[in-house]
C-alpha cells in the first residue's frame, strides 16, 4: 500500500535503567519536506533518531518506509534502506582525503591479477560527482583536516546523497557552523528538497526552523507532543508546547538568608570566540545560583575558565571585593572555589581507588605529620565523617568507588571537595545519571550547604530542577549570558527558554 | 571463615600461591638444589638489580602503565662512567659514587622534562635514551672492560666479589649467627608492627581480618623470615646488597603508601584529568616519578658493576625487561593507578626463582626466555580478564 509518508514511526518506546526515554512517540515525514524535531534537552529526539538509525534496539514501536513495515537493527542497515545520519558530532577521519572518508568500509576496489586492490581513481571520480550534486566543488584529494566544520558536514552530505538516501538526519547541523555555511547548507536542503528526499531536522535555533521547515514535531519528556504545519506556529506557540509540563514541586523550600557578595565575575571571555564572551554576574553568600541553557550553550567552559583550566582573553574574578589571578585549578582552590564535574566517570571518579582515597585527594596535604607523612588516622575521621554526614551507602571506606551506585559516587565527590571547605562550590548537573532517591538527597545537601553560608552554582539542563533549586537563574546562549530572573514570580519554564534560544 | 572469605584470600593473594607452587615445582625438578643456602643466597645477590628498578619503574607505571625503556643503558652509562673515574682518573670512591649518582638522577630529569612538561610520549623519549646511552657508555669505556677489582671499598660496599657478606660478630662456626640474629629480629618486629596496629584497630572499632588468619599470617611470614636468615646463615650469611634491597624496598614502599606524593603517582594512573581538577599539579608527578627512575638507574648501576667487579659497554641488557617484567607479574595495572612494591617484589623474586630454577636444571638458555615471555603474558592476561569479571573476550 503506498503512503502519503516517505517514512513513519509508531507506538516507539525505549527505557534505560531507571529512565523512560520513549513513551509511545509517533513520527511522520511527507516526501520532499523539512520536519523540524524539536523538544528541549533530553526530550528525547536523538534516542528517537538512534532507535530509527538502528544504534539503539527500541522496546515497542514499528517503522514504516513508503507504508512498509521495516525492522532496522543497526546503522548498516538502515543505510541500505535509505536513510542517512548527519551528525551533530562529526565523526570523520581528519588525517585522510575526502574521498576516502567518503567511502571508508566500501571502497571501489579493482583487480590486478588476483589481488583486489582499492580503485583510487574511480574514487576520486565517484567524490567529485556527489560534490557537485550538492553543489561543493572543492578537491576530493584534500585532507579533511583542511576544510572548515561547514565543508565537513557538506563531506558529510554528499556521503548520504551517494547512499541514495531517501531519507537524511540533520542533528543539530548548525551548531558549529558561521553565517556563510548556514546559508550553503540550506541551498544543498533546498535541492534535496527539489528531488523529493524526506528531511528531519534537529534544531534549537527558532528562526531556522521558521525559515526553513514546513513541519514541525514537538516532544517533552519523552512523549509525542504533537505535529504541525511549521507556518502555522509562532516561536512562542512551539516555546510552550516545548515546556508545557505541570510542575510539581519535589525540591526542598528556599528559605535561605543571602549574605553579602562573595564573587564577582566580570566580563569573562573564552580566548576561543566559539565559547563564552563577556559573561558577567555576582554571587552572593547562602544562595544557589542556576545556570540554565541548552547544551552547547558553554555553560561548563564558563566555569572552567572561573576554575582556572580554560584560557581567559579578558575579564576579571573578584572575590570578597578582591580581584583575584586564577591560573590553574590549585589556584582555584586556594581562592576557596571547588568544582564537581559534570562528567563523573571521566573527570570525576579515581575508578580504581578506593572511597578513602577519592576523598583524601585533594587534602592529602592538610593531614601531614613531619611534614611528609600522611597522617592516616586524620584522614580516616575526615572520610568516615563524609560517610555519616552524606550517608553515602557503602560496606566500608576501603571499597573501590568503581562499585557505588552513581548517587553514591556524587556524594563521594561532594565530600572530596567539602574536606576542602571551600566558600564557592560550582556543580555542573550535580544530579545526572542518578536515580530519583538520591537526586533528593543531593538536593538536601545543596540546601544545607547553602543555609551553612556556601555559595553554590548549579549548572543544570533539567528545566524543573533549575527552577525548583535556584535563588536566581542566569541563562546563557551560545556563549553569551542573555538573561538573569531574580525573583520567583518570574522563574517560568517559558522565560528560561526563551532566553536560552536568543542565539 | 566462609567460602567467600577464601576466594578473596586466594584472590589477594594469587601470586604468593604462585610463588609458593612454583617454588614446590623446582625444588622437586632439581632434586631440593633450589633449596640449598648458595643458591638462596644467589637468588638475592643475583636479581638484586631487578628489586632496585622494578621498585623504581613501579612509580612509572603508577603515572598510567607509562614504562622506562632506558633503565638498562642508564645502568650501563652510569656504572661506565664510575668505573672510569675510580680507574682510569683516580677520583676518590666517595666522590665517585656522588657522581655516579647526579649523573642517574640528571639523565631521570632530563628524560622526565620532556616526559611531563612537553608530552614527549615515555615510550619515544626513553626508547631515545635507550640508544644515547648506550652509545655513550660505548664511547666511555672506548668499547673496553675497566676492571675495578682492586677498587675493593667499592666493589663490598654494593655487595660484589668474593667477600661481599655482613661479617659475623659473634663466633666463627660454620653457622653465621648475625645473620640469624638478625633474621630473628626481623621476625620479632614484624609481628610487634601487627599486633600494635591490630589493637589500635580494634580500639577505634575499625575492621580487622578474621583472628585465625591472622595468626596464620604472623606464623608463615615469620617463618618465611627465619627459614631465610638460617639459610642465608648456613651460607656465609648476609650479603651487603640484601642491605641495599632492603632499604629501597622499605623506603618506597613506605612513601608509597604513607606520604602525599606517593599517593598522588596512584591519583594520577587512576584519573589524570581528576587528579588536575583536584589541584594537584601532574607534570611535577611524572617529573618525579622518571627522576627518581634515574636515581635508582644510578644505584642498579652501582651494585651491577660491583657484582661483576667490572663495567663494560654490553652491561644492563635487557635489564629493562626484568623490571617491567616483576612490576606486571607483581599485579601492577597496565593502565596505571594499582600496583604495590610489596607486590613487585614478589614479581621480581617469582622471576628470579624462575631464571634459577631453570638453570639449575638446565633449561637451555633461549628456552628460558620463551618461559619468562609466556609467563609475563599470562599473568597481564589474568589481571585484565579477571578485572573484566571473568570475561576473556571484549564484546565488539
Amino acid at each position: 500500500m503506498a503512503s502519503e509518508y516517505k517514512l513513519e514511526l509508531r507506538g516507539v518506546s525505549k527505557s534505560f535503567p531507571g529512565v523512560k526515554a520513549l513513551d509511545n512517540v509517533q513520527l511522520a515525514i511527507r516526501p520532499g519536506t523539512v520536519h523540524a524535531l524539536m523538544g528541549e534537552n533530553g526530550a528525547g529526539k536523538s534516542t528517537l533518531m538512534k532507535c530509527l538509525f538502528g544504534i539503539y534496539k527500541m522496546d515497542a514501536g514499528e517503522i514504516f518506509i513508503d507504508g512498509q513495515k521495516v525492522v532496522i537493527s543497526n546503522p548498516d542497515e538502515a543505510m541500505k534502506m535509505g536513510i542517512a545520519m548527519v551528525h551533530q558530532e562529526l565523526q570523520p577521519v581528519p588525517a585522510r582525503s575526502v574521498g576516502e572518508n567518503m567511502y571508508l568500509g566500501r571502497f571501489p576496489v579493482k583487480k590486478i591479477g588476483p589481488i583486489q586492490v582499492i580503485d583510487h581513481k574511480a574514487m576520486y571520480e565517484q567524490t567529485e560527482k556527489w560534490l557537485n550534486e550538492v553543489d561543493m566543488h572543492f578537491d576530493p584529494k584534500a585532507m579533511l583536516s583542511t576544510l572548515s566544520i561547514g565543508q565537513m558536514q557538506s563531506v558529510e552530505i554528499a556521503k548520504a546523497v551517494s547512499h541514495d538516501a531517501k531519507v537524511i538526519i540533520f542533528d543539530e547541523p548548525t551548531s558549529s557552523l558561521s553565517d556563510n555555511e548556514v546559508e550553503a547548507l540550506f541551498k544543498i536542503m533546498e535541492n534535496l528538497r527539489k528531488k523529493g528526499v524526506a528531511m528531519i531536522y534537529i534544531s534549537h535555533k527558532m528562526d531556522e526552523i521558521k525559515r526553513i521547515a514546513d513541519d514541525i514535531t514537538v516532544m517533552r519528556d519523552g512523549t509525542y507532543v504533537g505535529t504541525w504545519p511549521a507556518a502555522e506556529m509562532s516561536i512562542d506557540d512551539i516555546i510552550a508546547k516545548m515546556v508545557g509540563r505541570e510542575l510539581t514541586n519535589i525540591y526542598p523550600p528556599k528559605d535561605r538568608e543571602f549574605g553579602d557578595v562573595i564573587m564577582e565575575v566580570e566580563g569573562l571571555s573564552s580566548i576561543h570566540k566559539r565559547s563564552f564572551q563577556d559573561v558577567s554576574f555576582k554571587l552572593r553568600k547562602g544562595e544557589i545560583l542556576g545556570f540554565g541553557g541548552l547544551v552547547g550553550a558553554q555553560r561548563t567552559e564558563l566555569m572552567e575558565g572561573i576554575f582556572g583550566i580554560r584560557n581567559l582573553s579578558k575579564g576579571e574574578i573578584k572575590i570578597h571585593g578582591h580581584k583575584v589571578e586564577i591560573k590553574n585549578s590549585r589556584d582555584a582552590m586556594k581562592a576557596g572555589i571547588g568544582m564537581i564535574t559534570e562528567d563523573r566517570r571521566a573527570r570525576g571518579i579515581f575508578g580504581c581507588l578506593s572511597i578513602k582515597d577519592n576523598v583524601g585527594v585533594s587534602v592529602y596535604n592538610k593531614f601531614l605529620k613531619a611534614g611528609f607523612v600522611l597522617d592516616h588516622a586524620s584522614i580516616n575521621k575526615v572520610v568516615d565523617e563524609s560517610i555519616d554526614k552524606l550517608r553515602i551507602k557503602t560496606p566500608s571506606k576501603q571499597e573501590h568507588i568503581a562499585n557505588l551506585s552513581g548517587g553514591n559516587q556524587q556524594k563521594v565527590i561532594i565530600s572530596r571537595w567539602l574536606a576542602n571547605d571551600p566558600d564557592i562550590l560550582i556543580m555542573d548537573e550535580p544530579t545526572r545519571g542518578i536515580d530519583i532517591g538520591a537526586k533528593h538527597e543531593i538536593y538536601e545537601i545543596m540546601t544545607e550547604l547553602a543555609k551553612q553560608g556556601k555559595a553554590i552554582i548549579m549548572i543544570s539542563s533539567e528545566m524543573p530542577e533549575l527552577l525548583g533549586m535556584s535563588d536566581r537563574v542566569v541563562v546563557m546562549c551560545n556563549g553569551k549570558k542573555t538573561g538573569e530572573i531574580d525573583n520567583e514570580a518570574e522563574m517560568t519554564q517559558e522565560k528560561v527558554m526563551s532566553y536560552a534560544t536568543m542565539f | 571463615m566462609n567460602k567467600d572469605q577464601v576466594i578473596g584470600f586466594i584472590k589477594k593473594n594469587t601470586m604468593i600461591f604462585v610463588l609458593i607452587i612454583v617454588y614446590a615445582f623446582f625444588s622437586f625438578r632439581t632434586g631440593g638444589a633450589i633449596l640449598l643456602p648458595m643458591n638462596v643466597s644467589n637468588l638475592i645477590s643475583q636479581n638484586a638489580y631487578v628489586f632496585v628498578l622494578a621498585t623504581g619503574m613501579l612509580l612509572c607505571i603508577l603515572t598510567g602503565g607509562n614504562i622506562d625503556l632506558s633503565v638498562g643503558s642508564v645502568v650501563c652509562f652510569v656504572g661506565a662512567v664510575g668505573a672510569t673515574l675510580m680507574v682510569n682518573m683516580k677520583v676518590p670512591v666517595w666522590l665517585s659514587i656522588i657522581i655516579m649518582i647526579i649523573i642517574g638522577t640528571a639523565i631521570g630529569a632530563f628524560q622526565g622534562f620532556w616526559i611531563a612538561f612537553v608530552r614527549i610520549p615515555p615510550f619515544i623519549v626513553t626508547l631515545a635514551g635507550m640508544l644515547v646511552f648506550r652509545g655513550l657508555s660505548n664511547v666511555v669505556l672506548n668499547g673496553l672492560t675497566v676492571s675495578i677489582k682492586d677498587k675493593s671499598s667499592f666493589v663490598n660496599l654494593f655487595g660484589g666479589g668474593a667477600d661481599c657478606y655482613i661479617h659475623d660478630v659473634f663466633g666463627n662456626g660454620t653457622l653465621n649467627l648475625t645473620c640469624l640474629f638478625a633474621g630473628l629480629v626481623a621476625a620479632a618486629l614484624f609481628i610487634m608492627i601487627q599486633v600494635s596496629t591490630r589493637m589500635q584497630r580494634t580500639k577505634k572499632n575499625y575492621e580487622v581480618e578474621n583472628f585465625g588468619a591472622f595468626i596464620c599470617k604472623l606464623v608463615a611470614v615469620s617463618a618465611v623470615i627465619i627459614i631465610f636468615s638460617y639459610k642465608l646463615a648456613q651460607h656465609k650469611g648476609i650479603p651487603t646488597v640484601l642491605i641495599w634491597v632492603l632499604v629501597v624496598v622499605l623506603v618506597y614502599g613506605y612513601i608509597t603508601s604513607n606520604t602525599t606524593v606517593g599517593r598522588y603517582f596512584y591519583a594520577v594512573g587512576g584519573n589524570e584529568k581528576a587528579t588536575k581538577l583536584s589541584g594537584i599539579n601532574t607534570n611535577k608527578v611524572y617529573f618525579l616519578a622518571y627522576t627518581n627512575m634515574g636515581f635508582l638507574a644510578a644505584l642498579a648501576g652501582m651494585i651491577t658493576i660491583a657484582r661483576l667487579t667490572s663495567a663494560q659497554p654490553t652491561y644492563g641488557q635487557n635489564y629493562e625487561m626484568d623490571a617491567i617484567g616483576s612490576c606486571f607479574i607483581g599485579g601492577a595495572s597496565a593502565y596505571g593507578g594499582i600496583g604495590t612494591v610489596p607486590g613487585v617484589i614478589v614479581g621480581a623474586v617469582l622471576m628470579g626463582v624462575i631464571n634459577l630454577g631453570m638453570s639449575l636444571m638446565g633449561v637451555d638458555a633461549n628456552m628460558q626466555k620463551v618461559v619468562k615471555g609466556v609467563v609475563l603474558l599470562a599473568a597481564v592476561i589474568f589481571d585484565v580478564v579477571s578485572k573484566r569479571g571473568g570475561k576473556l573476550m571484549v564484546k565488539n
